[in-house]
């Protein structure tokens, strides 16, 4: 136990460099697919036919790619056309994008679910479409998205483990390097598990609050 | 000022409108009766172009309703409508259900709009009212806060679509006599409505719809009192049985 404690001591400021990475690339990772979610579920709730379809393969296709192989393609693939990334800025990028596809959905679904009569409520006040999303359709479709938002948030803070592969330094990447050349495999991941925890459990606690601020009444 | 000629409107193949010619003048009340698929609230949809139409024309002072077009944004300032479920804003309370299409469609100064709506939500007889959201608010009051927000852009005629149907029948009366009072102030209204009393009182002129025709109109004393068409009869015989 006192080896655990020692080991601990000097182990920690390392992972924990990883773990300002590890929040660094979940906030980043959450504006893109935030906002690029939301640019997605307007698309598809627009009912022009050809955003509505862009918006639907595009969210197909990344859906169907696994988020490791997105990474790989970010970070190795893309330099050969010229877009060169550092690791972070890939793994916030393709973790941004694969996420933007859940959001997509969380936002479409909570569009979807305001009133049909509400957009002609607003209508027949002369409101157009850009006044009916934001004063009406958005304010009452955001109630509906914060729950299953809450919950997506935990999901991206975890699978930021991922970016691992591709060199990012976080958390995960931090752990491998440290077991791998002190082979105190017990010690680093019992750490790391703990902080993950740390980190999941803000989240917890505002995902529960949305809820039972805005769930189902 | 509302103009309506030859007006064919179909779902697919169903075909709900049938070439409906009405003209509503200024300062006129007009209600609309007939049974439950006749096309009715069709109709009004058309005129507050959230429906497209395939024949004819619907014009409002000269300009012509076109559901797609932008200019029908500015139409719906001038024609308003009232809605059989109210369709308030659940977010926004009484008086900013009110404002909103001022502010922010017209772009008034808030403190106009708010002075102006309350003083419409007064004389729908909710002063105090303003601050509460509606799901405080019972159904009759709801109506008589969507009528005050139809109000509210000014509007020259405001179309409803059964305002008092969703409503428990101890909450009609009010509704009623809001409209009325609307009524006598001049405004131009066309109202859907299974409320014969109202229709009797206060309409200028009743129109009754069948198979998306309107098949008899006149004064409300003759198509309520002494209906010439036997369809016209038996739709009011159902009624009055009913209740
Ligand atoms: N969005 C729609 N798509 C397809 N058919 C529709 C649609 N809206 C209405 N209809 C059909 O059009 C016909 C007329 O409907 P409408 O709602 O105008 O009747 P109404 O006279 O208002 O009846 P009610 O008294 O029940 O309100 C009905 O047969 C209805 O089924
Ligand atoms: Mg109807």
């Amino acid at each position: 136990m006192t080896n655990f404690l020692t080991d601990a001591q000097a182990y920690l400021p390392i992972l924990l460099r990883g773990a300002a990475t590890t929040v660094g690339i979940a906030f980043c990772a959450l504006v893109i697919a935030t906002l690029f979610g939301l640019v997605l579920a307007l698309m598809r709730y627009s009912g022009n036919p050809i955003l509505s379809w862009t918006s639907r393969s595009f969210v197909n296709v990344v859906r169907g790619i696994p988020i490791l192989v997105q990474l790989f393609y970010i970070y190795f693939v893309l330099p050969d056309w010229g877009i060169d990334l550092t690791a972070f800025q890939a793994g916030a990028i393709g973790l941004g994008l694969a996420y933007s596809c859940y959001m997509a959905e969380n936002f479409r679904a909570g569009l979807e679910a305001v009133d049909n009569g509400q957009i002609e409520a607003a209508q027949s006040i002369g409101m157009g479409w850009g006044l009916t999303m934001r004063r009406v359709i958005l304010p009452q479709a955001f109630r509906t998205v914060l729950p299953p938002y809450g919950n997506t948030m935990i999901m991206l803070l975890k699978d930021t483990s991922q970016a691992s592969v591709i060199t990012v330094a976080e958390m995960t990447f931090q752990a491998k390097m440290l077991a791998a050349s002190t082979f105190e495999n017990l010690t680093v991941y019992t750490l790391v598990a703990g902080l993950y925890l740390t980190l999941s459990v803000p989240l917890f606690i505002l995902a529960s609050w949305l809820e039972r601020r805005f769930g189902k009444k | 000022m509302i103009d309506i000629h030859a007006l064919h409107k179909s779902y697919g193949d169903l075909e709900v409108l049938k070439g409906i010619d009405l003209t509503v003048k200024k300062g006129e009340v007009v209600c609309l009766i007939g049974a439950s698929g006749s096309g009715k609230s069709t109709l009004l949809r058309c005129v507050n172009g959230l429906e497209v139409y395939q024949g004819g024309a619907i014009r409002v002072d000269e300009r012509l309703v076109e559901a797609e077009r932008k200019s029908i944004r500015d139409i719906r300032t001038r024609v308003t409508m009232v809605f059989q479920r109210f369709n308030l804003f659940p977010h926004r309370t009484a008086l900013q259900n009110v404002t909103e299409g001022p502010i922010y469609v017209k772009g008034e100064p808030r403190a106009e709009a708010e002075a102006y709506g309350r003083e419409l939500l007064a004389r729908m007889g909710l002063a105090d009212k303003a601050d509460v959201y509606p799901d405080r608010l019972s159904g009759g009051q709801q109506q008589r806060v969507a009528i005050a927000r139809a109000l509210a852009m000014r509007p020259e005629a405001i179309l409803f679509d059964e305002p008092t149907s969703a409503l428990d029948p101890e909450l009609v009366g009010e509704v009623l006599a809001a409209m009325r009072q609307l009524a006598e102030e001049g405004m131009t209204m066309l109202v859907v409505t299974h409320e014969m009393g109202f229709a009797k009182e206060v309409a200028d002129r009743v129109l009754f719809m069948h198979g998306g025709l309107i098949l008899e109109e006149g004064p409300a004393a003759q198509v309520l009192g002494n209906p010439q068409h036997e369809r016209t009869r038996d739709f009011l015989s159902r009624i009055l049985e009913h209740g």
